[in-house]
């Protein structure tokens, strides 16, 4: 009868997944609470996994190739091996350190601020224990979650080579992002992302991270990812300085085709990032893959409708920023908003950022190369900010699911409180990073170095940090 | 349009010992006119060409490029470098040929430079001077 009882609680919870979350009443005797790992065994859907381990693979791509090109077209010749291999050596730590401690520091319990390292080099994980989903009573393997999740440790450290990039050496930029990942991205990671699971909070109802308890909503990693990466990018290139030249001679773009090809990489890989955050391939997953879509296309109409108004002439440098945008500004909403709100969300992104990265940034006269903190810092934060308001069921939106009760029930929605919630989770994400990066950056400068000789500067990173160049012809 | 015309007749000249010898036709041009000129060489004659793409500025003052705001002034302007060795008798059509086809009335149609060359060789089958063309 075993196999029976425990296909039954399989159909109860697909009937809940898909009915987008919302609890049936008529399940829930059959649902276990707390289960054991052999009960979660027979809770895990293969179509669940497959998506899980496709979105993985989709968010490497972001990194790999797609980030490397996106950034490495807009750097100068003599600098555009040295944006690849950073960011594939940064993609290649990272995944290490994840293994090693990461995930054991952002997804096991502790504090609210940080976990523990019960789970070090993935002891006690193996192909028979389960990572929670969002719904009772279903589960993927812990395997494909780890996994999942070291796509975004890989991606997030990456990002932030943009704003110093044609100068900084290799080596204290790869130590960097060991102690960055450490002691910034891990803890964050934990503090938006953990949670006990919908089968077990209402037993342990504070064993979760300080952001999450908080009710700070962020769907796919705008907080941990982008505000995070976007803040360390900009102190980062103030700690450094300005390249040589900045404002005074010309840094045009080496190659906007592979910033193009770049950004459309980017645009397909963050389907994974964004729909693969449901965790279950159902209709909410659908909803996030529809958003980053939408969203997405509305920032790269609005960009160039920006640089139509101000410069005259729509640019495709401007049509990938704004898509960018509108991918960072979409993230933390993506499995929240309704389409309509989320292509509003778009159009509203990139006039901001255009603003910042066109106006702003020469008014501060800092020398953010590729605009990290402008379009992932700023798109960050008004996603942030806006998925408190696109999240509102009143706006059509997925509103929250209060996991203390078991089973989950929807939260009574609050629009101002919400926002100023996300608002918070913001700002403790500006002051830790920011401030755990300046004291990095400036410890690496006064100790190993940070930055090359202006010789070397002139020459370019390639041949003098790598030994090889981009492009023999 | 008197310059576009007969301008090659000036370039008939005699080498110092009266013998007819070679000049080095060297034309910078808009890219987008290679191919014209490039017909217009073929029509007239010309055997062989070097193409080379080159920047530089001349009165054409260059175009302004804006990549986030960030305005750059591009004042060395991309240009097409054409080399070709002819006999002395084809210096004119060639000189014509060329100045017509690249011809577009706008600043920065570019110019053609006229030089006299001492010796050829064709390193397949060592032929020299106007038989190595």
């Amino acid at each position: 009868m075993k196999p029976l009882f425990d296909r039954w609680s399989r159909s109860g919870a697909l009937a809940l997944a898909l009915a987008g979350l919302a609890a049936v009443p008529a399940a829930a005797q059959d649902l276990i609470k707390a289960p054991t790992p052999e009960q979660m065994a027979g809770m895990v859907n293969k179509g669940d996994t497959t998506w899980m381990m496709i979105s993985s693979a989709l968010v490497l791509l972001m990194s790999i190739p797609a980030l490397a090109l996106f950034y490495g077209g807009l750097v100068r010749t003599k600098n555009m091996l040295s944006v690849l291999m950073q960011v594939f050596m940064i993609v290649s730590v990272a995944a290490l350190l994840w293994v090693s401690y990461g995930y054991s520091m952002a997804f096991t319990g502790g504090s609210e601020w940080v976990g523990g390292f019960s789970k070090a080099f993935l002891q006690g994980v193996n192909a028979g224990t389960y990572a929670a989903t969002f719904s009772n009573n279903v589960y993927i393997p812990e395997y494909a979650y780890v996994i999942f999740q070291m796509t975004f440790a890989c991606i997030t450290p990456a990002l932030i080579v943009g704003a110093f990039a044609e100068r900084v050496k290799f080596t204290g930029l790869m130590v960097f992002t060991v102690l960055w990942l450490t002691i910034v991205y891990f803890p964050v990671a934990h503090w938006v992302w953990y949670f006990a699971g919908p089968d077990f909070l209402a037993d342990a109802p504070t064993d979760a991270g300080k952001l999450y308890l908080m009710g700070a909503l962020d769907f796919a990693g705008g907080t941990v990812v982008h505000i995070n990466a976007g803040i360390a990018g900009l102190v980062g290139c103030i700690v450094i300085g300005p390249r040589i030249g900045y404002g005074k001679e010309a840094m045009a773009p080496h190659s906007l085709t592979m910033t193009m090809i770049g950004a459309s990489l980017l645009w397909v890989g963050w389907f994974g990032f964004n729909a693969g955050s449901n965790l279950e391939a159902n209709g909410v997953a659908a909803l996030a893959f529809l958003n980053t879509f939408v969203a997405t296309a509305a920032a790269a109409v609005s960009w160039a409708l920006c640089d139509k108004l101000i410069h005259g002439k729509p640019s495709m440098l401007g049509a990938a920023s704004g898509a960018v945008a509108g991918l960072v500004a979409i993230t933390p909403a993506s499995g929240f908003a309704a389409p309509m709100m989320s292509i509003l969300l778009g159009l509203i992104v990139s006039p901001v950022c255009f603003l910042f990265v066109s106006k702003v940034k020469q008014w501060l006269k800092y020398d953010d190369s590729l605009d990290v903190f402008g379009i992932h810092g700023i798109g960050g934060i008004v996603g942030a900010i806006g998925t408190g308001i696109v999240a509102d069921p009143a706006l059509g939106g997925q509103g929250w699911f209060d996991y203390t009760k078991f089973p989950a029930v929807p939260g009574a929605y609050d629009m101002m409180g919400q926002v100023i919630t996300q608002a918070t989770a913001v700002g403790y994400t500006l002051v830790w990073s920011g401030l755990v990066s300046f004291v990095l950056f400036f410890v690496i400068k006064k100790t190993i170095g940070l930055r090359p000789t202006a010789e070397v500067e002139r020459e370019g990173l390639d041949l003098n940090d790598h030994g090889e160049r981009a492009y023999n012809y | 349009m008197l310059h576009r015309t007969g301008l090659g007749q000036f370039c008939g000249l005699r080498n110092a010992w009266g013998w007819a010898g070679m000049k080095l036709i060297t034309a910078i041009i808009k890219p987008f006119k290679l191919d014209q000129v490039r017909e217009a060489l073929s029509g007239v004659g010309v055997q062989g060409m070097t193409v080379s793409e080159v920047r530089g500025f001349g009165r054409q003052k260059g175009h302004t490029e804006i990549y986030r705001g960030a305005e750059y002034n591009a004042n060395l302007v991309p240009k097409v470098k054409i080399e070709a060795v002819v006999d002395d008798d084809d210096a004119a059509r060639v000189i014509d040929a060329i100045a017509q086809a690249a011809h577009s009335g706008s600043i920065g149609d570019g110019k053609i430079f006229v030089s006299t060359i001492e010796n050829a060789v064709r390193i397949r089958t060592g032929e020299v001077d106007e038989t190595a063309l």
